[in-house]
């Protein structure tokens, strides 16, 4: 009788160290700058993080108010807000596998700036990743730099000073939830068509928007 | 070693079955009325299409079929337990039966004619009727509904993690949401651009995978106006849980004037798409792949 208690707690234990494990595995969420009418969220896009555990995958990282970039994809933004979202792209193209998505859709406008441009879309195959949140419909390509820009950036984080573009879009929020986002580019290299690794992963290339 | 588990006297078996066979039918009965008239107009997948009732009716079938079925097995074990308890004493097993061919024939004839009656049923919800029962047919659907007005063809492209809709007969157009006419058979071409989903919308009683490089058809008839929920049926990876939409049948004019306004807000994303086939193979991709 006393071994089975034993067996039990020490399952009901590791049960719990896994359900943590798996909880405590999400990245840390960052809050988006303080902006009249709204927030700024400030974030850029990386061909391999350079770090441990994948040096090598594709992600996305963000700034914080006071100019230090983290590694993390989930944000917070205020509720019933505009949120300025800037994106500085470092990634070459991929393209995207449904073309669809080349549209810019849910921003302000349906219109996003690229290097200063105001664009409603980009070629298809322009596309390094979309910063997409399906639920708010908002879905927005992110053009690639060239591949045979110079200076490329390899390890994350990058700065200004190397090849990148600048995307940025408005949009709004509505009431408090937690959407989750997500790129629609197939952009993770070395994996099957492209939608291994990092595209499965929260604190990649996914993540939520928390609306506070 | 002498056994204890010594046969016992047959005893007269005939009140016990007449009471069994009373009861079972008066039980079977009220079972029975409440499961087609009580119960049966809420079960799944309801009305809201021709598929969903032929389904539905199918689900009152058989539950009514089921019925007596049950209530013969519970009820011959608390008969059991009740009227057979062994009291204290000698534990005796019970007589052993020899013969009995009217009974073995009775049930091996009953259950047959079930079980064909339930195939019969089913085989012509697939062919005759729904044709399909909104189930994906494949490439090559043997179930083909020939009417008057050609079917509705809308395309449903899984990838992960959405859905988009495509309508051939208004110049390729996709969308993010699926509305379709009432009264009208809708044609379904069901594929995927990555890996392997599943096209659920449970009111409409159609289920179908989503395969990438395979055009999966299946047809459904709405009954009425409303709206209708989608669901990925195939654990596709990490946002599986949030490939879901809501769809819309609309009266015809409805639809038409919908259409009109997908055609005009999405012609810019219309230009960019590939030319509309049953299926699209994912592109080689220039990084991954």
């Amino acid at each position: 009788m006393l071994a089975v208690a034993g067996a039990t707690a020490v399952a009901v234990v590791l049960v719990a160290l896994y359900v943590a494990d798996f909880l405590a595995a999400n990245p840390t969420p960052l809050r988006a700058a303080p902006a009249p009418r709204g927030a700024q969220l400030t974030l850029q896009t990386v061909a391999s993080y350079g770090h441990d555990p994948h040096p090598d995958w594709v992600s996305y990282l963000a700034r914080d108010a006071s100019g230090a970039w983290h590694h993390t994809t989930i944000f917070k933004v205020p509720a019933h807000a505009l949120v300025r979202v800037t994106v500085y792209q470092y990634d070459t193209a991929t393209g995207l596998r449904n073309p669809f998505w080349s549209q810019v859709r849910g921003t302000v406008g349906s219109t996003m700036t690229v290097n200063g441009r105001t664009l409603h879309a980009l070629p298809p195959d322009d596309a390094s990743h979309t910063f997409a949140i399906p639920e708010l419909g908002v879905s927005v390509p992110l053009k690639g730099v060239g591949d045979n820009a110079p200076n490329q950036c390899s390890v994350a984080p990058c700065t200004l000073a190397q090849a990148h573009t600048t995307v940025t879009f408005t949009f709004r929020t509505g009431n408090p939830g937690r959407f989750r986002w997500q790129c629609f580019v197939p952009c993770a290299a070395a994996f099957v068509f492209g939608n291994g690794g990092p595209m499965q992963s929260i604190g990649w290339m996914d993540g939520y928007v928390q609306v506070v | 070693m002498e056994s204890n588990l010594a046969p016992a006297a047959a005893p007269s078996g005939e009140p016990h079955i007449r009471r069994l066979i009373v009861i079972w039918v008066v039980l079977s009965a009220i079972g029975v009325a409440l499961v087609v008239f009580a119960l049966g107009p809420h079960m799944p997948p309801w009305t809201f299409s021709d598929e969903a009732r032929d389904q539905r009716n199918i689900n009152i079938m058989l539950a009514a079929l089921a019925t007596p079925v049950l209530l013969a097995v519970w009820m011959a074990l608390l008969y059991s337990i009740l009227a057979f308890r062994q009291g204290s004493g000698v534990a005796a097993d019970g007589p052993p039966l020899h013969g009995g061919g009217r009974l073995e024939i009775t049930w091996i004839v009953v259950t047959t004619l079930i079980v064909v009656a339930l195939a019969v049923a089913g085989t012509a919800a697939l062919f005759g009727t729904t044709k399909g029962a909104g189930g994906g047919q494949g490439p090559d659907p043997l179930a083909v509904p020939h009417g008057s007005q050609p079917p509705l063809q809308v395309q449903v492209i899984g990838q992960q993690w959405a859905w988009t809709f495509r309508y051939p007969a208004y110049g390729g157009v996709e969308t993010t949401q699926i509305a379709i006419p009432a009264g009208r058979v809708i044609e379904l071409h069901v594929t995927s651009l990555d890996v392997n989903h599943s096209f659920w919308a449970i009111r409409l009683a159609v289920k179908a995978d989503a395969i990438p490089g395979t055009d999966n058809v299946a047809f459904v008839r709405p009954r009425k106006p409303g709206t209708f929920k989608i669901r990925c049926a195939e654990l596709c990876g990490l946002w599986h849980g949030h490939m879901f939409t809501t769809g819309l049948v609309l009266t015809p004019a409805a639809f038409a004037s919908w259409i009109r306004r997908q055609v005009v807000a999405n012609a810019a994303a219309t230009k960019t798409l590939p030319p509309y086939a049953t299926h699209y193979f994912p592109e080689p991709l220039r990084r991954a792949g």
